[in-house]
């Protein structure tokens, strides 16, 4: 009775201890991965790294523009995509996909004109869109001086900078001048890369970075963690709602807070030109795509929960790389389209 | 032993030729399959680059070559300022470093002393094994603020004076612009050219030229007549290796060229190249506009192999007139 007995209790508990291992390693080596936009490239590298030291499960995120991650996600060769540009609820649907924001950012104007100050120079957006247009082209243009009281502003020409290459930033920044330029938007137009009626065109922000430093007068617009860390001279700017704000944490998530989420579809918004009294107008965000139906249901769990930890546990790392944590509506809101819109 | 070895048996030397003339049948072949492979290569990706641009090519036609607008919002592609930059860029950098290479070629094979020779010509090898990325570099934050506030300031007060070329040379001194890239691609292609010079300057026979030392003849004469003529269709071949090199040339460029669609007479103003095209805008580009640059990559293979066709031409056009 006692050896029978035990003999396959010893057998239960070697095929337990085998499947263990076995499912241990198998949760152990979840690699998901993802491509696209290269804007939130350093926040989900950081996520990812500090993810994977709780976890175990690696996020492998390939900064391959944000065209490139749509394609990818089209093609199901990667778990997620991410893209500068939200999707239109025709293409969603078409490939069976959805989407939800991931992170916001500022994007600022820069410039660089001796005497004036960072953060000394206010600017509007239609100004803006005249400086862009090639309409204004001097510093003491009546309407910049209307903006400036009291500031000395030089006669000196204004040299426009902007990308050469397709980006998120462009095309955040192309879609504020559209909102507040009728001539921009029948001009010009918003994309990742336009036909720029004026200026010259640097490589990436740190292009843009590099020349607006290096050309006295000029002004060119970058990401805010770009203007902070090369301490270039930044802008204000007057909000929709009339008040001169400040480029700041506090001024994006304004910008986020006050954007009408909730009668988006699919999340289908973008927050320039944002409603909010403190709201700094040209605030961006990227979104995550995935399959509303996983064609790998382990792998879309585990990014579920990574986004999941990156929103809740991963503030700080933005904020220490000067991006803006999602609010905590938006969350919400997100985790419910979770829930409704996913098949998990 | 030996005697043995020095007469082999006839069969064996039968079979020894056999085997070689099969040996060198094969060796034939993987000569052949290597000088093939090339060719394939580029037909290759001639063909894909040529597919890959059909979208653009069908839509516009002949129109893509002649317009110069280039608005990726409304998917209008034109591809005359990329070909223009190119073309400007490259010729700008031949004309400041072919007479420098050969000046350099000269001096290291005429003029220098012996222990001056090799630390010198390693030093300008040097320059070609430095990564275009580093050019670019040093281009944007040396060489750049060096144009803008010396060079262009200077070049707008002098030549931006004279009536007829006077408008290639006015514009405000940014310091980026297509004469700064004309500039750092001729420091680039500098080492191409005049080592190719020197390799050949070094062949001429003494004898030639101590026979015309012996005549009377100066150093320039002697380099003139003598070392030049017979050099003369290497030297060609030096120097279009060297605008094989800047045609292509992309990140230093795309650094210091401005990146700008819009055509103007100004060699001070920013402009565009194809390959700083291409480079910058393939990240994000889809459908029409992805399409519009890899027709834009087919017209480099194009324009460069007009360049190597004129190249052959005015080689024979030389070799007639010589009555070779």
């Amino acid at each position: 009775m006692l050896t029978s007995s035990k003999l396959p209790s010893r057998l239960g508990a070697i095929a337990f201890a085998v499947a263990a291992s076995l499912i241990g390693t198998t949760v152990q080596a979840t690699d998901i991965t993802g491509a696209g936009s290269s804007f939130v490239y350093p926040v989900i590298s950081k996520w990812s790294a500090a993810y994977a030291e709780k976890t175990g499960n690696h996020i492998n995120y390939q900064s391959i523009g944000s065209g490139g991650g749509i394609a990818q996600i089209q093609a199901g060769t990667v778990d997620f995509g991410a893209s500068d540009m939200p999707l239109k609820a025709k293409d969603l649907s078409k490939f069976g996909l959805g989407q939800f924001p991931d992170v916001i950012g500022g994007i600022v104007p820069a410039f660089n004109v001796a005497g004036i100050q960072p953060g000394a120079l206010v600017l509007d957006g239609p100004t803006l869109a005249d400086i862009y247009l090639g309409k204004i082209t001097s510093w003491n243009d009546p309407a910049i001086a209307k903006l400036n009281p009291g500031t000395h502003l030089p006669s000196s020409k204004i040299y426009v900078v902007h990308r050469s290459d397709g980006s998120g930033t462009s095309f955040n920044f192309t879609d504020y001048l559209s909102k507040v330029s009728a001539e921009w938007k029948s001009k010009v137009g918003e994309g990742t890369a336009v036909q720029w009626p004026t200026g010259i065109g640097g490589k990436g922000n740190e292009g843009v970075s590099a020349y607006v430093k290096q050309i006295p007068n000029s002004i060119g617009y970058v990401e805010y963690a770009y203007a902070v860390q090369n301490k270039l001279g930044y802008a204000k700017m007057k909000n929709a709602a009339g008040n001169v704000v400040e480029p700041t944490i506090a001024s994006f998530q304004a910008a986020a807070n006050t954007a009408d989420w909730k009668s988006a579809k699919d999340f289908n918004l973008l927050m320039t030109d944002a409603p909010g009294a403190d709201a700094w107008p040209i605030t961006a965000t990227s979104w995550v795509i995935m399959y509303k139906t996983p064609k790998n249901a382990a792998n879309t769990k585990v990014a579920f929960d990574f986004f999941k930890y990156a929103y809740e546990q991963g503030q700080d790392a933005a904020r220490a790389l000067y991006y803006v944590p999602l609010p905590t509506s938006l969350v919400q809101q997100i985790e419910n389209y979770w829930a409704t819109e996913y098949k998990k | 032993m030996s005697a043995i070895s020095a007469e082999p048996l006839p069969r064996d030397t039968e079979h020894r030729s056999r085997t070689d003339a099969r040996h060198d049948l094969l060796f034939r072949f993987l000569l052949r399959f290597c000088a093939l492979l090339v060719l394939a290569a580029l037909l290759g990706a001639a063909l894909a680059t040529l597919w890959g641009g059909r979208d653009v090519l069908f839509k516009d036609g002949l129109h893509f070559l002649f317009s110069s607008e280039w608005n990726p919002v409304e998917n209008k592609f034109g591809a005359l300022a990329p070909i223009a930059g190119t073309l400007i860029t490259s010729l700008i950098a031949l004309v400041l470093a072919v007479p420098v290479s050969f000046g350099i070629a000269l001096f290291l094979t005429e003029i220098a002393p012996r222990w001056m020779r090799g630390p010198v010509s390693s030093a300008i090898e040097l320059l070609a094994a430095i990564p275009s990325i580093i050019y670019g570099m040093w281009g944007l934050f040396v060489f750049v603020p060096f144009m803008a506030n010396t060079i262009e300031p200077t070049l707008n007060d002098t030549l931006g004076n004279i009536p007829v070329i006077g408008a290639l040379f006015q514009g405000p001194p940014l310091g980026l612009g297509l004469l700064t890239a004309g500039i750092v691609l001729a420091v680039m292609i500098l080492p191409f050219i005049s080592s190719v010079m020197r390799e050949v300057f070094q062949t001429v026979p003494a004898r030639l030229k101590e026979s015309s030392y012996a005549l009377g003849s100066t150093t320039w004469e002697v380099v003139w007549d003598i070392v030049l003529p017979y050099t003369r269709s290497a030297v060609i071949g030096g120097i279009f290796l060297g605008l094989g090199r800047a045609l292509g040339e992309t990140m230093a460029v795309t650094f210091v060229l401005g990146n700008s669609y819009n055509l103007t007479a100004s060699l001070l103003m920013p402009g565009t190249s194809i390959s700083s095209s291409i480079a910058n805008e393939f990240n994000e580009a889809v459908d029409l506009h992805r399409s519009a640059l890899i027709a834009l990559g087919f017209l480099l293979f194009v324009v460069t192999f007009i360049v190597l066709l004129v190249a052959r031409f005015m080689l024979r056009q030389l070799a007639r007139r010589e009555g070779r």
